[in-house]
């Protein structure tokens, strides 16, 4: 029953009129993920408001009210299933902290849909949109040309739109980017197939989800295994039992295997596997697992367990992506906190190369300060050495946050490519 | 699909990371236990976490004083079972306390009281984290709430700023006295929870389960009868067959006329509660006025 459905992460994004409140409570509705009282609800509200249909954006929206109080509006999360697929949205509103808001919502994310309209067509927030996706390295780009009932559902107004996209993409990191023309509102081609637009031939936005290949979004090869604390027993029934807790973050770890613990570079044999339902002889990633070691070493949090054969990069100066999120700039002579998978050591922001100019998509050089919603490339120096591979190769091992010891907040995100 | 985790396999993972953060980050966490299905799911978790060695936590349960009996049972044998300290925070102490101050009025209720005492009782025993059942599913407000929620010194959550939550990186720095809730089931939906519930045949309240009781039918909800319902005018008693889809407090506990009596009965009828088991054409709900019209020709 539940066997083989497994989970996509997908973060949407938009600015506010374009629709995305409307393509999401189409989604929930068209795919049965709304219960009757809901249904109900959101009918009488649309009725007081004098609507013709029903106001599908009512679904998720608590974000309107905020936006009239002045709320920060920040990341939602949304949940559906399919008998396929769980979905998890992570739902970002455009607006002043959409970069940090965006950052964030695609940190978890294996898909992006991006919402474009017909009639604008390509514009600065999409562009903006799909370099933040490339940037956390989002495999899969949907992009929806939305309001397509706007535009009589037009062929050639949708090839414009894709050929301008595929245009400035080409510059970007993207592994694989769909097209579809939908109707949010009307409901074409994003559960049902739309009788209004013969001409195309490709899948629903729900069939290309539910579809979507994640196998690859893990690194089944490399072995890294963070630990997070050791799990010690001592009792009667267990003398001197001693394990360590994590959860792999890339890779495959068997019975037997020869591993090495980073960064005493000691060497042990893999013991046992404990998994979540008792011992296993292999586990991989992402599971949550303890394991013995043959030797009795010296290990603990922050460790990482790896193959000799095949070792993370331990590094104490490198360059890196950075997101600012805090309200309060970068401070060039602070010593900030990295946090790097179960490892801490300060961090030195040593200078600045460039910061993004996010609406020319350019680079700006000769900047030295930081402020909310900036992206850099960054010059860093820790206290002590984090092991660490390409972003782009293992999310996990190469990304990073740094906190303001003082005030104890996060104040930005970090890749390493 | 050899290295792929299905979708209950990689909630668990990524909630026993979560629960071994808290150990790991906190000096004195806790589990905020109701007695209700998503804090039994959490312990189940968070003794998962810790085998083949005991569970580290101590269950902190905040109690109202109108319990089912059968919750507490199910409460005292379960830390029993798991070897662990059960806190009690009551309701009761902290009106002798005269910090919180009985409601009053006929839907009087020790809802709001229990955060009242939640907090003295963290203060009391030193606990700086406890984690919940709370997922993100339940309500809008929740759909933004962090897997790390960061209390100030008086316990307040400050939704306009939270911290940005990246990754699987948590950040439970605190200052003195400050604490943090943590929901390691966010992402975890009502259905999720009860297959899960189903896979690992989790143990529950019979409470969960179609049964025949004396119920009052208050304003559209159904509440069990008990000394602690304050009688109202407009209700209506009536023993009917019903199963509560959440415990805690039995004065707000609604009840729901339901007929299963097993794990697999409630997940039909919770799949059936969703639009799609009633034909499922999205085409009949284009117009706002079709339901209503359905109604009017006897539709349920």
């Amino acid at each position: 029953m539940s066997g083989t459905k497994d989970i996509l992460r997908f973060t949407t994004a938009g600015s506010v009129d374009d629709g995305k409140s409307t393509l999401i409570g189409r989604l929930l509705l068209d795919s049965k993920n709304i219960t009757l009282d809901q249904l109900e609800h959101v009918q009488r509200i649309s009725e007081r408001k004098g609507m013709e249909g029903i106001d599908l954006s009512l679904f998720t929206d608590g974000l309107k009210d905020e936006r009239a109080q002045g709320i920060t509006i920040d990341v939602a999360y949304r949940y559906f299933q399919t008998e396929k697929r769980k979905f998890i949205i992570a739902d970002t509103p455009g607006h002043l902290q959409y970069t940090r808001n965006m950052v964030t919502g695609a940190s978890t994310a294996n898909a992006a849909v991006i919402l474009v309209d017909a009639r604008k067509g390509v514009v600065e927030q999409t562009k903006r949109h799909s370099f933040i996706a490339s940037l956390l390295h989002i495999q899969h780009l949907i992009v929806c040309v939305n309001k397509m009932d706007l535009v009589d559902f037009d062929q050639t107004c949708f090839e414009n739109i894709v050929a301008s996209f595929r245009d400035f993409a080409a510059k970007l990191d993207i592994v694989d980017v769909q097209f579809i023309p939908v109707s949010a509102l009307k409901g074409d081609q994003v559960v049902e197939r739309s009788a209004n637009m013969s001409w195309y031939q490709g899948s629903t936005l729900l069939h290309t989800l539910e579809n979507l290949s994640v196998a690859n979004d893990v690194n089944q090869i490399d072995l890294r295994f963070p630990v997070q604390h050791a799990i010690r027993v001592d009792s009667e029934n267990m003398r001197d039992y001693r394990a360590y807790a994590g959860q792999l973050s890339s890779g495959i770890i068997r019975v037997g295997d020869e591993v090495l613990v980073m960064p005493s570079a000691s060497k042990s044999v893999v013991k046992s596997i404990q998994a979540m339902n008792g011992p296993v002889t292999e586990a991989f990633a992402p599971q949550s697992i303890s394991i013995e070691l043959s030797d009795d070493l010296d290990i603990s949090r922050g460790d990482m367990i790896v193959k000799p054969m095949n070792q993370a990069e331990p590094l104490t100066q490198f360059s890196a992506i950075l997101c600012w999120m805090s309200n309060k700039p970068f401070v060039a002579a602070k010593k900030y906190l990295i946090r790097h998978t179960t490892r801490e050591a300060k961090l030195r922001i040593k200078s600045i190369q460039y910061v993004y100019d996010l609406n020319a998509l350019k680079r700006m050089e000769g900047i030295q300060e930081l402020a909310m919603n900036d992206i850099a490339r960054v010059d860093v120096h820790v206290s002590a050495p984090i092991f660490v591979d390409s972003f782009r190769r293992n999310k996990s091992t190469g990304s990073f946050i740094v906190i303001d010891e003082q005030t104890n907040e996060t104040v930005a995100a970090g890749m390493i490519f | 699909m050899k290295y792929r985790l299905n979708h209950l396999q990689e909630l668990e993972a990524e909630a026993v990371y979560v629960i071994r953060e808290v150990f790991a980050q906190f000096q004195h966490p806790c589990i905020l236990f109701s007695g209700g299905k998503d804090s039994i799911v959490l312990t189940h978790l968070a003794a998962k976490a810790f085998a083949p060695g005991p569970m580290p936590f101590s269950l902190l349960h905040i109690d109202t004083g109108h319990n089912f009996q059968e919750t507490l049972d199910f409460r005292d044998a379960l830390a029993e079972q798991l070897q662990v300290r059960l806190v009690l925070g009551k309701v009761e102490d902290s009106i002798e306390r005269q910090t919180v101050t009985e409601e009053s009025g006929p839907n009087a209720n020790r809802n709001r009281a229990q955060s009242i005492t939640l907090l003295e009782s963290m203060e009391l025993h030193g606990f700086d984290a406890a984690m919940g059942g709370g997922r993100r599913d339940e309500e809008k407000a929740r759909a933004k709430e962090r897997f790390f929620s960061h209390r100030d010194a008086f316990g307040q959550w400050d939704p306009k700023n939270q911290g940005p939550e990246l990754w699987n990186l948590y950040n439970g720095r605190k200052n003195e006295g400050e604490h943090f809730r943590i929901f390691p089931i966010s992402n975890w939906t009502e259905l999720d929870i009860w297959e899960y519930i189903q896979q690992e045949e989790i143990k529950l309240p019979s409470l969960y389960f179609s049964h025949s009781r004396l119920c009052v039918k208050r304003n559209g909800t159904i509440l069990a009868d008990s000394p602690y319902l304050i009688p109202h005018r407009l209700d209506e008693k009536a023993i009917l067959q019903v199963r509560f889809r959440t415990i805690g407090d039995m004065t707000i506990s609604g009840a729901m006329e339901s007929s299963a009596t097993s794990v697999s009965e409630i997940i039909s009828e919770l799949k059936a509660m969703n639009i799609s088991e009633r034909g499922g054409r999205a085409d009949d709900f284009r117009s706002e006025s079709s339901m209503e019209d359905r109604k009017k020709e006897g539709y349920f």
